[in-house]
């Protein structure tokens, strides 16, 4: 389990996280939804430590991580994966390449034992007979499945995407998201995922924290959020003629 | 007030740069790819300024050089003496700043706007080590081999010039090369074209990996890079020439 406890942060003047408390749990797919400026993708680079906190906690399965050394914060690092917005692929390597690299940087497994590693992967993302192309000559589902691919090469414990179906078709974000439920049930890992999709906070939020003007505005699941009466919400997620429509 | 900032920044990105690799065996791998790319990659364009540079220097020593009391040996040894002190190591080295400096800016500023070195953080990769350190490494240890590479073929440009415009005979050339030699010459050479190595690609690597924005600001990093890479080596030069020659 992954908590927040007390989280701000702001840049300069801007107050963009406020005082946010938050629980990501074990083998569920949790999601951060939120208009865009709204403070979830900062939220989720403290939870990662790309950025630091100005005040409160964040705990990794009890484990303090805003209080850890460089040396324990790598450590931790090494337990996670992280799927980007644009996949952040290795241009100068092969899908193949991608995938072992954690794998030739943490274990000293051999180069056998490693291609084995990445082709079942790769498998488990659905990508076959790319092993040797460049992220330049796949499309950007593909991306974003070997990205997964690569995020999942070291079993890691916590998971975490950033909007993982932008600029995506429907058909290509809902195997995306399937997916992303899929290993995250399959391996029990803890799952935070940051997006504003509402296809995906219907299919597969487990659990769903929504953020608004830098704070924690309400907290649910899918069912729970179609009948909820908060007014903020609602105007997020029946933004759409289309979506009042189907709600009456 | 910006400079003293982006000093302060520069001397911690190396005290990050410099800490030991996770996996020596991967930098290993790493440092003789980047060999191949900044040095091997190199050769074409040095090889070709040096020979017409070399050429160059011969004929307007030639020209210069037309009182009957100086020796005709003179222009090869005023050609060996620009080149080994000037030419190649430093002028050089300004050629490199412009090529590898703007690739390696590019190269880590696209890694950072595309996310490649926040993704090498979350992996618990030092990313400052992974993508600098190899590039530093292998400039310091190839631009030598470059630099030498270099004053052999600007001597034989020159040989070349001098012959086919018939303002010296290889004799004379070849005399004027061998002529007062200081073996120090070469040591000078090779110590300003290390110094200059690193800051060609510590330089740039600052620049690639404090880049912010998009595609524009890459751009402008690898433009930054290229100056700033250009007027250290200049002052560094000047500083050297006086600690080493003065």
């Amino acid at each position: 389990m992954i908590e927040a406890k007390n989280v701000s942060k702001s840049f300069g003047e801007h107050l963009v996280l406020d005082n946010v408390s938050v629980k990501f749990e074990k083998g569920k797919t949790n999601l951060i939804i939120g208009q865009s400026g709204s403070g979830k993708t900062v939220l989720m680079k403290c939870l990662i430590g790309l950025y630091e906190v100005d005040h409160g906690k964040i705990y990794f399965d009890g484990r303090n991580f805003s209080k850890m050394s460089m040396e324990e914060m790598k450590h931790i690092r090494q337990e996670l994966g992280m799927l980007f917005q644009g996949g952040a692929l290795f241009d100068s390597m092969t899908v193949e390449q991608n995938v072992i690299f954690p794998l030739s940087m943490f274990t000293n497994q051999s180069m056998e034992e490693k291609r084995e590693r990445a082709n079942f992967c790769l498998s488990r993302v659905n990508i076959i007979n790319a092993n040797n192309l460049y992220p330049s000559e796949i499309s950007g589902g593909m991306k974003k499945r070997v990205a997964i691919a690569r995020a999942i090469s070291l079993n890691p414990r916590y998971l975490f995407c950033d909007e993982p179906n932008s600029g995506l078709d429907p058909i290509t974000a809902n195997l995306i998201d399937n997916l992303i439920s899929e290993i995250t049930h399959e391996y029990n890992m803890t799952t935070v995922i940051n997006t504003h999709d509402m296809n995906s906070v219907i299919e597969i939020g487990d659990n769903i924290a929504f953020i608004n003007k830098g704070k924690l505005w309400w907290e649910g699941n899918s069912s729970t959020i179609m009948t909820t009466d908060n007014k903020e919400l609602n105007d997020f997620v029946f933004a759409t003629e289309l979506t009042r429509k189907l709600r009456k | 007030m910006l400079i003293l900032q982006h000093l302060g920044r520069y001397f911690l990105l190396m005290i990050q740069v410099f800490k030991t690799p996770e996996k020596k065996s991967i930098y290993l791998k790493q440092i003789l790819y980047e060999i191949d790319k900044l040095g091997l990659g190199s050769i074409g364009i040095v090889a070709f300024l040096s020979v017409f540079v070399g050429a160059v220097l011969t004929i307007q020593m030639a020209f210069n050089i037309d009182s009957p009391l100086v020796p005709l040996y003179t222009i090869g040894y005023a050609t060996r003496k620009s080149i080994i002190l000037e030419f190649s190591p430093t002028i050089m080295s300004l050629i490199l700043a412009g090529k590898v400096g703007s690739q390696i800016a590019g190269e880590i500023g696209t890694m950072r706007v595309t996310e490649q070195i926040d993704a090498l953080e979350i992996m618990g990769i030092n990313p400052a080590t992974y993508l600098i350190f190899p590039k530093v490494i292998a400039a310091v240890v190839f631009f030598p081999f470059l630099i030498m590479m270099s004053m052999i073929l600007a001597m034989i440009g020159g040989w070349l010039s001098g012959l086919a415009s018939g303002l010296i005979g290889t004799y004379e050339y070849v005399y004027g090369l061998q002529a007062f030699y200081q073996f120090y010459d070469i040591t000078y050479a090779l110590i300003k074209t290390v110094v200059f190595a690193f800051i060609i690609t510590s330089v740039s690597g600052y620049f690639g990996f404090y880049t912010k924005g998009g595609a524009l600001e890459v751009g402008e990093s690898s433009t930054r890079a290229v100056v700033v890479s250009s007027v250290s080596i200049i002052i560094f030069n000047l500083i050297l020439t006086n600690l080493l020659l003065a």
